[in-house]
């Protein structure tokens, strides 16, 4: 996004410079300049099939980019691998629950607290030796409320719990940019503003980027907005500005109308 | 995130996590009885040795399939390496320590079998379950086939003979009621047991299981998948080699036969048998297969036979059921030991999930429900 | 030099018929049937025991090993197989290994464990001089039926109903159920022709290699040798893969009897090192 419409003019914390990704005659991310500044609060919309999660995998490391290059925290990031991005400070949710149903919800987060501090490949201490390593995933979980199941087998637990366990695994790396795929997709509605609310109290020390469907909550959660039509950036400024945008709402007619709460 | 909201549940967290790796009474007792059968069968310590190399061999599989996921049909060869690698320091060694020392053949054995296994970990990391089931298995085959003709080493299809070892420690010589061999092999199933628990229980043990269960997140949360699986598969490939070592040393032989197709499956077999992902898995199906094989090969089928037919009443005297009989009973002789094993496999696929172990934990979950949680 | 090039070209094109089932199969329902060559032995044994101990013509026991096994493949599919799709690959693996032990156990039992020698009807014995180089006429059959049902395979393929179905199955089975394919009575089929075409080949393969009760454990490695190189998109791919596996192997234990094994072991292993995806398939697939 253009530098002008943010904020200050800092150093981005994440880019990407005319990024694009082909799946053989598919144009899935075309040609994408994007700026993400320290602690925005961003959110990536566009239609279905716009390439929104495509670009998040290309963000990740899950895909690489068919040219083009990305940028973090002032390096080239574009050939390291989803493990080297997550262990520099990119976190991320996934869409479809990613978690390891036979562990516990302590020992999901707990994998990723011991990652961080180095602690993983430690092969002779059993789980659990590190306190401090565990009170941290104690207080994680209590935080985003799940510490009354964090025994309990993940692949059992209610889906809304599961999808906060999603959040908590990603937020223990202490990442410095963290996307978050739908967080809320198909959690039942009672339980959604839970959800949000984890989100909205995420520190102002992490960049956010969500991707969602429903407009309510990304208004009410995003300053900035990018929208992506057929894999490349249709526009982006700041939320007023997109609500106001002729060309976002020819996007959205027919599918849903755009409609600014606060 | 705030560090405020500590609860209650955080005090016990830490000592919950620890008590998974603390030694349960069951497990005490299962090495004491392991250890007493040195007197309850003093005539059958040949085949209990036997049984404990095949257990160790399980739980070489155990490390690299139940805990880190990766399918392998190729363990074999590392076993057979081992017995090959072993085998031949000994010879050499021509009954004189150090290279007929039998603990510097297992740890020649485990090393030999452990750089195989490093170099070639390197290929399973790429591809899917059925990628890593051919290489290790065409991995498998390349090694028997070079064991197979470089003869002047090996001694080709004979086997290698003349492997003569010094006594253990310099004091224990080996006995033809392989005494010495059975305490020998169960100390080392013991150290190498307590050295997997210890793995598996540690942070690398639980991101093995993370692995294993998603290594998309794995990846994600900052986990090195490969450097990890590396370091297992390498390990376990050391104590396919050790197990192998122990076999070569208390048969005083190394054959074709220990590093052939079959028995990388019949060890997979076992495995699933025991019960997949516990440690004790492999050992209790080693226990178990090796005690039904024993049963088939030493029973008489035609005089069972006999019998059942002279106690069969009238009214179930009548075709096809005596015809019946007859073939099942034929079909029980150590011929066709393969009819059972596969009846065995399919039934377990389709029926049992987790082997004989996992059937004990799902009925002792059912039978108290409450002490299924971790919960303090 | 050229009867080995004929004869390899004669086994690989009876690996051909023998695999292709497993190789579709494979392709369509990601299952891994290491039983396959279970189903050639037994539409081996049921030729060998129809020529040899009731003399009836190998030109009657082709056609009936192909219904035995289809039936027999049929009949496993819907009772046993059908539990297995939705299982772990290790799963699927010592189901179907299983299989193998019983199916040797079973034949050792009723046929006994020493090798079947057919006698073939005299108008298939001899060699015929052909070019300078000797040529079995039983080869020579054995290449016309192999090469007639591959060019009956491909034409069922490209240009049937069913076989556009097939591989729209292959290619994308979630979509192919979305337009409405139905992929399982797809797939019961295939793996029913599949056997059936195992048994046959089986029945063939009785006149030029041995048959006895460790068959589908011997053959199960030429199968996954000609998948990995072949890959399951095709099936140009498998019948490159088991010509040229065919002639290879008939020309090394010709040429270099001590190593002949190894060499295609390595080979196996380097292409699904370089080309996880098989030798012979399009690059671009998925």
């Amino acid at each position: 996004m253009n530098a002008d419409v943010m904020t200050a003019e800092v150093a981005p914390i994440l880019e990407t410079r005319s990024l694009c990704k082909r799946f053989g005659g598919l144009v899935a991310t075309d040609n994408v300049s994007f700026k993400l500044q320290p602690g925005a609060r961003h959110a990536l919309i566009g239609p279905n099939g716009a390439g929104k999660t495509t670009f998040i995998n290309l963000l990740t490391g899950v895909l690489t980019p068919t040219s083009g290059s990305i940028h973090f925290d002032g390096q080239d990031i574009t050939n390291w691998t989803l493990r080297q991005r997550a262990i520099a400070g990119v976190a991320r949710t996934f869409q479809i629950n990613q978690l390891f149903p036979d562990l516990t919800p302590l020992q999901s987060v707990l994998l990723a607290v011991n990652e961080r501090e180095g602690a993983g490949r430690d092969w002779f201490r059993p789980v659990g030796t590190r306190k401090d390593l565990v009170d941290e995933s104690v207080a994680l979980l209590a935080d985003l409320g799940i510490d009354d199941v964090m025994d309990e087998r993940v692949g059992s637990l209610p889906y809304g719990k599961q999808r906060l366990l999603e959040i908590a695994v990603a937020v223990a790396a202490k990442p410095k940019v963290l996307l978050l795929d739908e967080p809320a997709a198909g959690v039942p509605e009672s339980e959604r503003e839970q959800i949000l609310d984890v989100v909205a109290r995420l520190p102002t020390s992490v960049a956010l980027i969500l991707i969602e469907h429903d407009m309510h909550l990304v208004f009410r959660f995003a300053k900035t907005i990018s929208v992506l039509v057929n894999g490349g950036l249709l526009v982006d400024g700041t939320a007023d500005e997109i609500a106001r945008d002729p060309r976002v709402k020819q996007v959205y007619l027919g599918e849903e109308e755009v409609v600014v709460h606060g | 995130m705030s560090m405020s909201h500590l609860t209650e549940n955080s005090a016990g967290a830490s000592s919950r996590l620890l008590s998974a790796a603390k030694w349960r009474w069951y497990e005490i007792a299962f090495w004491i009885v392991a250890a007493s059968l040195f007197f309850v069968f003093p005539t059958r310590l040949a085949l209990l040795t036997e049984i404990v190399t095949l257990g160790l061999l399980a739980l070489s599989i155990d490390l690299i399939l139940g805990f880190a996921g990766i399918v392998t049909l190729g363990q074999g060869a590392f076993f057979g390496l081992g017995a090959y690698a072993a085998g031949i320091a000994a010879k050499y060694g021509m009954g004189v320590a150090p290279l007929s020392d039998p603990i510097v053949g297992l740890l020649i054995a485990g090393a030999v079998a452990g750089a195989v296994g490093f170099v070639t970990s390197f290929l399973v990391l790429r591809g899917s379950d059925l990628t890593r089931l051919m290489v290790t298995l065409g991995v498998g085959l390349i090694f028997a086939e070079v064991v197979n003709q470089a003869r002047s080493i090996t001694g080709g299809a004979d086997g290698l003979q003349g492997v003569m070892l010094s006594p253990v420690l310099g004091i224990f010589d080996f006995d033809l009621y392989a005494q010495t061999a059975y305490v020998y092999s169960l100390g080392t199933l013991f150290v190498l047991f307590v050295i997997a628990r210890v793995v598996m229980n540690s942070s690398f043990g639980l991101s093995l299981k993370a692995i294993k269960g998603n290594p998309l997140r794995s990846r994600a949360i900052g986990i090195p998948v490969n450097p990890r699986l590396i370091a297992t598969y390498t390990l376990a490939a050391a104590y396919a080699g050790i197990a192998g070592g122990l076999l070569a040393q208390t048969t005083q032989a190394a054959s074709p036969d220990m590093i052939a197709f079959h028995r990388s499956a019949d060890t997979l077999l076992i495995l699933v048998f025991g019960g997949a992902g516990h440690l004790y898995g492999g050992i209790i199906g080693a226990v178990a297969f090796r005690l039904m094989q024993d049963a088939f090969s030493s029973g008489s089928p035609d005089v069972w036979l006999a019998a059942v037919l002279n106690a069969l009443p009238s009214f179930l005297n009548f075709w096809p059921i005596p015809n019946v009989l007859t073939v099942i009973f034929g079909l029980m002789g150590p011929k066709y030991w393969s009819l059972w094993l596969g009846l065995v496999l399919v039934l377990l696929v389709l029926f049992v999930r987790g082997g004989i172990l996992g059937l004990v934990q799902s009925i002792y979950v059912r039978i108290f429900p409450s002490r299924n949680k971790v919960k303090p | 030099m050229l009867t080995i090039l004929f004869d390899g070209i004669a086994y690989g094109m009876l690996l051909f018929i023998l695999g292709i089932g497993l190789c579709i199969t494979l392709g369509l329902m990601n299952f891994i049937n290491l039983a396959h060559g279970a189903f050639a032995m037994a539409g081996g044994y049921l030729a060998v025991v129809m020529m040899n101990s009731y003399g009836i013509s190998i030109y009657w026991c082709l056609p009936a090993a192909f219904v035995f096994s289809a039936l027999l493949g049929a009949l496993l599919e819907r009772t046993l197989y059908v539990h297995l799709y939705d299982k772990s690959h290790l799963d699927q693996v010592l189901f179907s290994i299983g299989l193998v032990f019983i199916a040797m156990a079973i034949v050792d039992y009723a046929m006994g464990a020493n090798q079947q020698i057919v006698n073939l009807p005299p108008s298939l014995e001899g060699r015929i001089d052909f070019l300078g180089a000797s040529i079995g006429v039983y080869r020579l059959f054995v290449i016309a039926i192999c090469g007639l049902l591959t060019v009956g395979l491909q034409f069922v393929l490209a240009k049937t109903r069913f076989g556009s179905r097939l591989r729209a199955a292959v290619d994308d089975g979630r979509a192919a159920r979305g337009l409405g394919i139905n992929v399982t009575t797809i797939f019961a089929l295939t793996f029913a022709v599949g056997s059936g075409l195992a048994g046959l080949g089986g029945a063939l393969s009785t006149g030029i290699i041995s048959l006895d009760p460790t068959f589908p454990l011997k053959y199960m490695i030429y199968f996954l040798i000609v998948i990995s190189v072949g890959g399951t998109t095709t099936i140009t791919g498998p019948f490159f893969a088991s010509i040229l596996l065919g002639v290879a192997d008939v020309a090394g234990k010709y040429y270099v009897p001590a190593v002949g094994g190894f060499i295609i072991y390595t080979i196996m292993v380097a292409v699904l090192i370089l080309r996880p995806q098989g030798l012979f398939t399009r690059s671009t697939s998925r």
